[in-house]
């Protein structure tokens, strides 16, 4: 099984410990993992600002890029959801037949990184060991777009040494929404308050989740609060063993 | 004083919700955030009323089977919308009935009040209806001489209040149970009047009967005009409405033209979704349904005006189309975490809520209300509630690119932050090594930012709208693809 890592533009940026977790885990379960150079964003900032010529040309880009990859694992829900939800209505406006057709034919082997942990490999248990009490917050592209459902869960239930927080009013939105963070940054910051009060009531030590995006934002208020608790993107828990443990960031 | 009057000495903080004079979302948002007590009044009457849906939800085991069952009635009735809409004219006529055609507010205000002239009316009773509030009747008619008075318990308090409805079902959300006291006993003269609901309920009753039993004229809304019958339904919890359906001698009924369903068999699968969807009940109280006049019994007047005001616009855009399935039941602003913070008065229109910010700016044609389609984070909370299954965050996006393709080339646009940093990104996605310049650049300017514990707690432009809550991790050393190729597995892929 040879995965192509999408490793996403803020990801590369800003929180390059997910994709060395994300290598370590996949090679672990015996998964040859490949980087694609030319590789930037999905488009989904653009797609989501009313950009959508901009959108589409980086859509393009990607497609051609993965054209030929054997699967391509992604550890971003709301990047696998520009793909499969935004991608095709891109296409069908600006794009031609050609383009349609690699697309259909790319996007059967895009993977958000549970899915292919569970559905492509079959693994629950990916030999992870994290001696924390954790949380688990669900994007909503993970939870509404992909329906990951209790992927994450059954993922985290076969980590040892983890204690698991349930989240109240798990399917409410942290209040990021990308640019609605800036755009409508008072009413952003006044959702990200009553989903924060959920999270640290959890007393969890870390809350995890498979988009950075939401942890950025809930992260940063943690940091301005001073509140005893960190997040971690679930591919570094995954990663984590008792040889080589979590690198913890920030 | 009269309410028009009132509301012209109204205060800065009293909301405006005509789309045309209202501020954008993010500015209108702002007196609501403030008000703590007024947030908490909202996210509790908006989580009571999901979890009783929720529960009624749950009970249905063939709830998504009647939700694609109703967005298909919806979207039959939508593409032949002319002739569905000619056909209840025919059988509304037939049954004795009289049906007008009115292309903008403007056209449908005048309508009804010609209507009114003509019966001699200088009062009118109301039942609620969001469509009325949509082409600002009641203001219109007082400056014409005619008194409207309302009839839906919360619409009373608002009118006797001098308040904005803030939800489509419940319009008096945001006013609590001590704020109705004090209105009532101030505006009806009730010394001592307890905040007991029965009381409350009571002091409305009374004031109430007196209208209907001494105003002869009324004006309604309809949940959904019948085509193969001619027919018309509202549906309503108190009972007011069918009082107001009974008594009068005029009736005149102002509906939208997308309230059209092709049969009367349609309303077994509306009607389970709507109660459900709307107050968390399996059947709304008061469902009435009747087609033209009946002799003895009933209005023996009945006018019925169909509104298109910027619907039909809406017709020739496949994604967008959508938004005319709506049945205004109200679960997406009930569940939609950005109206649990800002309530319905932000968003500028007698429409708040998810529906709210796709609604009105087609409505207005894209003149007003551009903030709208932003004021969403796409959580998509609102299309896995919607009964009839109206892709919200879709039609947002659609919507978004066609504020952003209006406002781009526009001078003001052009140098904006947002526009800007956009064009920039775009260039900078574009090719692999201008994204890791990029990133370089970022990375020496980030240093100038961050502080001694590794976090950015300030920045300018656009990224202050960040920093006013929030910090921000600094930029790693290493980037990942840094990292990969000195880890010396070589990069795979083609050239793009």
């Amino acid at each position: 099984m040879r995965a192509s890592l999408f490793i996403t533009c803020y990801n590369d940026t800003l929180y390059p410990e997910t994709g060395r977790a994300v290598v370590r885990l996949l090679e672990r379960l015996g998964v040859e993992v490949e980087f694609r150079a030319g590789q930037t964003c999905c488009g989904q900032m653009h797609a989501n600002t009313g950009f959508r010529g901009e959108a589409f040309s980086q859509a393009k880009r990607l497609v051609r890029l993965y054209a030929d990859a054997e699967a391509v694992v992604i550890p971003s829900s709301s990047c696998v959801a520009m793909m499969r939800d935004q991608y095709p209505g891109l296409f069908e406006e600006l794009g031609n037949e050609d383009l349609r057709r690699e697309l259909r034919a790319l996007l059967p082997r895009v993977w958000e990184l549970s899915e292919f942990l569970i559905d492509k490999l079959g693994a629950e248990d990916v030999g992870a060991y994290f001696p924390h009490r954790v949380t688990y917050h669900a994007s909503c592209h993970g939870l509404r777009a992909l329906n990951l459902g209790d992927r994450p869960f059954r993922l985290l239930n076969k980590v040892r040494g983890l204690e698991l927080a349930p989240l109240a009013n798990l399917d409410r939105c942290c209040g990021f929404g990308g640019t609605f963070s800036v755009k409508n940054g008072d009413v952003s910051s006044a959702m990200l308050t009553v989903k924060l009060e959920d999270v640290l009531a959890t007393r969890a030590e870390f809350c995890t989740a498979l988009d950075n995006s939401c942890l950025m934002h809930l992260g940063g208020a943690m940091h301005r609060e001073y509140a005893p608790m960190k997040t971690i993107h679930m591919a570094q828990i995954l990663a984590s063993t008792q040889e080589h443990p979590a690198e913890v960031v920030g | 004083m009269s309410a028009a009057g009132v509301a012209k000495q109204s205060n800065i903080d009293q909301p405006i919700l005509d789309p045309a004079l209202a501020p954008p979302f993010p500015v209108a948002a702002l007196p609501v955030l403030r008000n703590v007590q007024l947030r908490k009044n909202v996210a509790h009457a908006i989580d009571v009323i999901q979890a009783k849906r929720a529960r009624l939800v749950e009970e249905k085991t063939d709830w998504q089977a009647l939700r694609t069952a109703a967005s298909r009635i919806k979207d039959e009735a939508l593409q032949n919308l002319g002739a569905y809409l000619e056909q209840f004219e025919e059988r509304c006529t037939a049954a004795g009935g009289h049906v007008h055609w009115a292309a903008d507010a403007a056209e449908a205000r005048r309508i009804i009040l010609e209507i009114l002239r003509e019966a001699s009316a200088d009062e009118v009773i109301k039942i609620k209806t969001m469509t009325a509030a949509e082409i600002q009747l009641n203001p219109f008619l007082e400056a014409a001489g005619v008194r409207a008075y309302e009839t839906d318990l919360a619409e009373i308090i608002l009118q006797l209040g001098h308040g904005e409805p803030s939800h489509i079902v419940v319009p008096a959300l945001h006013v609590n149970r001590a704020q109705v006291r004090e209105i009532f006993a101030r505006t009806m003269g009730i010394e001592n009047l307890s905040d007991d609901p029965e009381a409350l309920t009571a002091a409305a009753r009374h004031y109430l009967r007196q209208k209907f039993l001494t105003v002869p004229t009324a004006i309604g809304g309809a949940n959904f005009l019948i085509a193969e019958t001619g027919g018309v339904v509202v549906v309503e919890s108190e009972g007011n409405g069918r009082m107001c359906l009974t008594l009068p001698r005029t009736m005149i009924t102002l509906a939208g033209i997308e309230k059209v369903v092709p049969r009367f068999a349609d309303l077994e699968v509306m009607l389970q979704l709507l109660a459900r969807s709307a107050t968390g009940e399996r059947m709304n109280p008061y469902t009435s349904l009747w087609t033209g006049v009946t002799p003895g019994d009933g209005p023996q007047n009945f006018h019925v005006v169909l509104l298109d005001n910027g619907r039909s616009s809406i017709l020739g855009r496949k994604t967008e189309r959508q938004t005319l399935r709506c049945i205004r039941c109200g679960a997406c602003m009930n569940t939609c975490p950005v109206y649990r913070q800002t309530g319905g008065h932000a968003y500028g229109s007698v429409y708040p809520g998810p529906i709210g910010a796709i609604l009105t700016p087609q409505l207005e044609q894209l003149r007003h209300a551009q903030s709208l389609p932003f004021a969403s984070s796409l959580c998509g909370a609102c299309y896995e509630v919607c009964p009839v299954k109206i892709n919200i965050p879709e039609i947002l996006i659609d919507l978004r690119a066609r504020v952003t393709d209006q406002e781009r080339h526009t001078v003001g646009k052009f140098f904006d932050p947002m526009y800007l940093g956009m064009r920039v990104a775009n260039v900078i996605f574009s090719r692999a090594w201008l994204f890791h310049f990029a990133q370089w650049v970022g990375r020496i300017g980030a240093k100038l930012v961050t502080r001694k514990d590794g976090w950015i707690h300030s920045l300018p432009s656009l990224g202050a709208k960040w920093t006013q809550t929030r910090d921000l991790r600094g930029l790693p050393r290493q980037t990942f693809h840094e990292w990969w190729k000195d880890r010396g597995q070589g990069n795979k892929g083609p050239r793009v």
